[in-house]
């Protein structure tokens, strides 16, 4: 199980806990730098922010004249984190109604993120609609209405092979005739290598924009934990079609590490803003970046 | 853009200078390279271990071939051991009492529901009556995904909604596919964590009741590390007989699908590239396409990767203006089909194409028989006078019947390629709408059929 769920207590004994265990060599040795490097590659944060992270170490190694491995923990932690960004608040207040647009390649976990969110934002007492963008997928429009029943959410819906773009108008419509004063769009997976498919989003959120001004004001691309290098080259075409605001990771309650994010990250310049750690409405929980690190070490 | 391993064992060698022999040293950093492409290519670390070390020995121990330079003989080992490890394509065995069984595993969001309707149509494709049960009933909608998929093609669905237990939906769907006398049985499971020891107890039950002939994995091509524990998981509670790796129409590397196969020691049987549910775009595994992709060289992605730049860059762009406008040319179509040619084989070509990538295409192809057909398109095309490839308009039947002598063919051809042509232009008009149903022409025995 994640280690989100188990708590703070547990996540940083857990993580001095693996970390102490393996570099409990007397002193830094070549065997310690390869060991960090296999942690940090089997945590999918890739070639070259290993490598970055790495470099960073050793450098740090040499000025502060670590020379026991037990001191690496604390660099290392420190160095990871200093390369997340906490999340921010949604910009999804002051105004009737805020658009948030939700992407992301087949089977990250789009629909569900929406409902865990739609859940939390209702909780917080904001008044949801969803709008059932992905007429593609078959059943897809089913799977949003019965999370939508589930939460007590309406979902505002045309009919499969409907455009995109119309629905996300018509809800859009339809919201703001009802006073609902945030909207979800959920959109049909698609890879990020189709350049057709990137078009048609481009053209969803350029209907958005015209239809409400400033909107979306929240564009969450949703990211498997389970990918690995490819993560960024989601980011990077994706973000191309559309401005991305924020990222959703799901699946971490898998042994997956999610350590992709950290390039991705850095090259798109937006923060992680949830992750999601199961298929239950509640699973869905803001982004810890000191959890996260200390889970990247987290032996399953 | 990752730099590929030909390009990396190059420089290696480079410095070498020429006709130096190859040491231990030089191998050893040729070595460093191969882990590293690997690495990108998201190929899980101890198998990068293993594998490189085998290679390593190897290299070592080859004897200095005279035609190839040591770069290449380098290559040529890795990409050999790659192959050989990435193993043979897997056939379904379906053997012994009817109906067999087969059985879809994997994490959620991997594609299970839809490579079983891929599944149930090649194998009609093949004569044998598929049928399909619909054992996930905790994702909500799924069961309707699969009856929506079930109509689309034509198989029949077994189903209970999702109150009952999946093991017991499973057993009667097998009862049920009996009478109905079917020849092949697809179960489809619910996304589910190796990790999960509930779900996964579950998948042991159906297991029991319907003691497939298939358990077949279904990963996600562009899962990274994990790979490794979600094969050897799965593995380890239902022993898989197979994997197939999905969204290999996307640009991951695919290292998953060398880590997986490693693990698990079972043959990779299918692979599948696209979102349509079409007999075409569930593949047959050819190792050496996806070893080629692992290492980034000359491979199949690099020319999507140079198709998709060349398209969407400058050609979607100006063709799509050139459409608008009415101005797409047989000029036109003749430098496409000769990019395409360049590119490679048609039927991989084909998903490159912004829009053709969704096509469905019906049967196989026969490449050969294609890229035949294009070359007689292009003599064609070249046989015209230039007034005439901008302006088909005026091929009367005089003009006609001088491009078919001058290109060797029948007059029916050149028609045909004219009607090509049109149906071609309809088809970029449709192109620029996205997804599009129907393709008039292609389908159905015209150029590409
Ligand atoms: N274990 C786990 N499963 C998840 C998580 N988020 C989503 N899923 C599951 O992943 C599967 C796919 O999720 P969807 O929400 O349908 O994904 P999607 O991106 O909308 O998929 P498409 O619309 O088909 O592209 C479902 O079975 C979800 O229950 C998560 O955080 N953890
Ligand atoms: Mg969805």
């Amino acid at each position: 199980m994640g280690i989100f769920k188990s708590g703070m207590a547990k996540t940083r004994q857990s993580f001095f806990g693996r970390i102490g265990q393996m570099l409990s060599g007397r002193q830094i040795t070549q065997e310690t730098w390869d060991e960090i490097e296999a942690m940090l590659i089997q945590a999918d944060l890739g070639l070259e922010t290993t490598e970055t992270v790495i470099e960073y170490l050793r450098s740090a190694a040499r000025e502060e004249r670590l020379t026991h491995p037990d001191q690496l923990r604390r660099v290392l932690r420190e160095s990871l984190l200093a390369l997340l960004d906490p999340p921010r608040e949604l910009n999804i207040s002051g105004r009737d109604l805020s658009v948030i647009l939700v992407i992301g390649v087949n089977g990250s976990g789009k629909t569900t993120s929406i409902a865990k969110l739609a859940h939390r934002l209702k909780r917080a007492g904001r008044n949801v609609a969803l709008a059932a963008g992905d007429t593609f997928r078959a059943a897809a429009i089913d799977q949003l209405q019965k999370w939508g029943e589930r939460i007590g959410v309406p979902v505002i819906a045309n009919k499969p092979g409907a455009d995109p773009g119309a629905v996300a108008y018509d809800a859009i419509n339809a919201a703001k005739a009802r006073g609902y004063d945030i909207l979800i769009v959920d959109t049909a997976g698609r890879l990020h290598n189709n350049y057709n498919l990137m078009q048609e989003l481009a053209k969803v959120r350029s209907v958005i924009a015209k239809a409400v001004p400033g909107a979306p004001h929240e564009t969450l691309l949703v990211l498997d934990g389970t990918t690995g290098q490819n993560a960024l080259k989601q980011g990077q075409k994706f973000a191309e079609a559309v401005e991305i605001t924020g990222l959703i990771v799901t699946k971490l309650d898998s042994t997956a590490k999610g350590g992709m994010i950290f390039s991705v990250m850095t090259e798109l310049h937006v923060p992680v803003q949830f992750v999601g750690l199961g298929e239950g409405v509640d699973d869905l929980v803001y982004f810890n970046p000191e959890q996260f690190v200390d889970s990247l070490f987290d032996q399953d | 853009m990752f730099e590929s391993l030909s390009q990396r064992l190059q420089s290696v060698f480079d410095k070498l200078g020429k006709g130096g022999r190859v040491s231990e040293q030089d191998v050893s950093n040729a070595m460093r390279e191969v882990r590293m492409a690997l690495l990108e290519a998201d190929v899980a670390l101890p198998i990068v271990k293993d594998f490189v070390s085998r290679v390593r020995e190897q290299a070592i121990g080859a004897e200095v071939h005279k035609s190839l330079r040591p770069s290449q003989q380098v290559i040529k080992i890795v990409h050999t051991a790659l192959i050989e490890t990435l193993g043979e394509p897997g056939r379904l065995n379906l053997s012994g009492t009817k109906p067999a069984v087969i059985m879809m595993v994997g994490l959620q969001g991997s594609g299970k529901t839809t490579t079983c309707a891929k599944l149930a149509l090649s194998l009609r494709k093949e004569g044998k009556q598929p049928f399909l049960i619909a054992a996930d009933t905790y994702r909500p909608a799924a069961v309707e995904q699969l009856m929506t998929l079930g109509k689309q093609i034509g198989v029949e669905v077994y189903q209970e909604g999702v109150s009952a237990k999946p093991e017991d939906i499973a057993q009667r769907g097998l009862e049920a596919a009996r009478k109905a006398n079917a020849a092949v049985v697809i179960v489809d499971t619910a996304g589910r964590l190796q990790i999960d020891d509930n779900l996964m107890n579950e998948l042991e039950q159906i297991k029991a009741r319907t003691k497939p002939n298939e358990i077949l994995l279904v990963a996600d091509a562009m899962t990274g590390q994990e790979a490794v524990n979600i094969a050897t998981g799965f593995n380890k509670r239902l022993s898989i007989t197979g994997l197939i790796l999905t969204k290999v129409d996307g640009d991951a590397r695919g290292g998953a699908a060398l880590s997986m196969r490693a693990v698990t020691g079972v043959p990779i049987k299918y692979i599948g590239t696209g979102e349509k549910i079409s007999a075409d775009a569930l593949e047959v595994f050819h190792p050496e396409r996806i070893a080629d992709r692992i290492l980034g060289m000359g491979d199949v992605m690099t020319l999507i990767e140079k198709a998709e730049q060349l398209y969407e860059e400058e050609e979607a762009l100006r063709l799509q203006q050139k459409m608008l406008e009415n101005k797409f040319t047989l000029q036109d179509f003749l430098d496409q089909l000769k990019k395409i040619r360049r590119m490679g084989s048609i039927s991989q070509v084909m998903g490159m194409i912004p829009g053709f990538s969704k096509m469905q295409l019906q049967g196989k192809i026969d490449n050969q028989e294609i890229e035949g057909r294009i070359r007689k398109v292009e003599a064609i095309i070249s046989s015209m006078t230039r007034q005439e490839r901008e302006n088909p308009r005026i091929l009367n039947a005089s003009r006609r019947k001088r491009i078919a002598k001058g290109s060797g063919v029948e007059v029916r051809d050149v028609n045909d390629v004219i009607k090509q042509y049109q149906q071609m232009q309809t088809l970029m008009a449709q192109l620029k709408k996205g997804r599009f149903p129907k393709i008039p022409g292609l389908t159905d025995g015209g150029l590409f059929g």
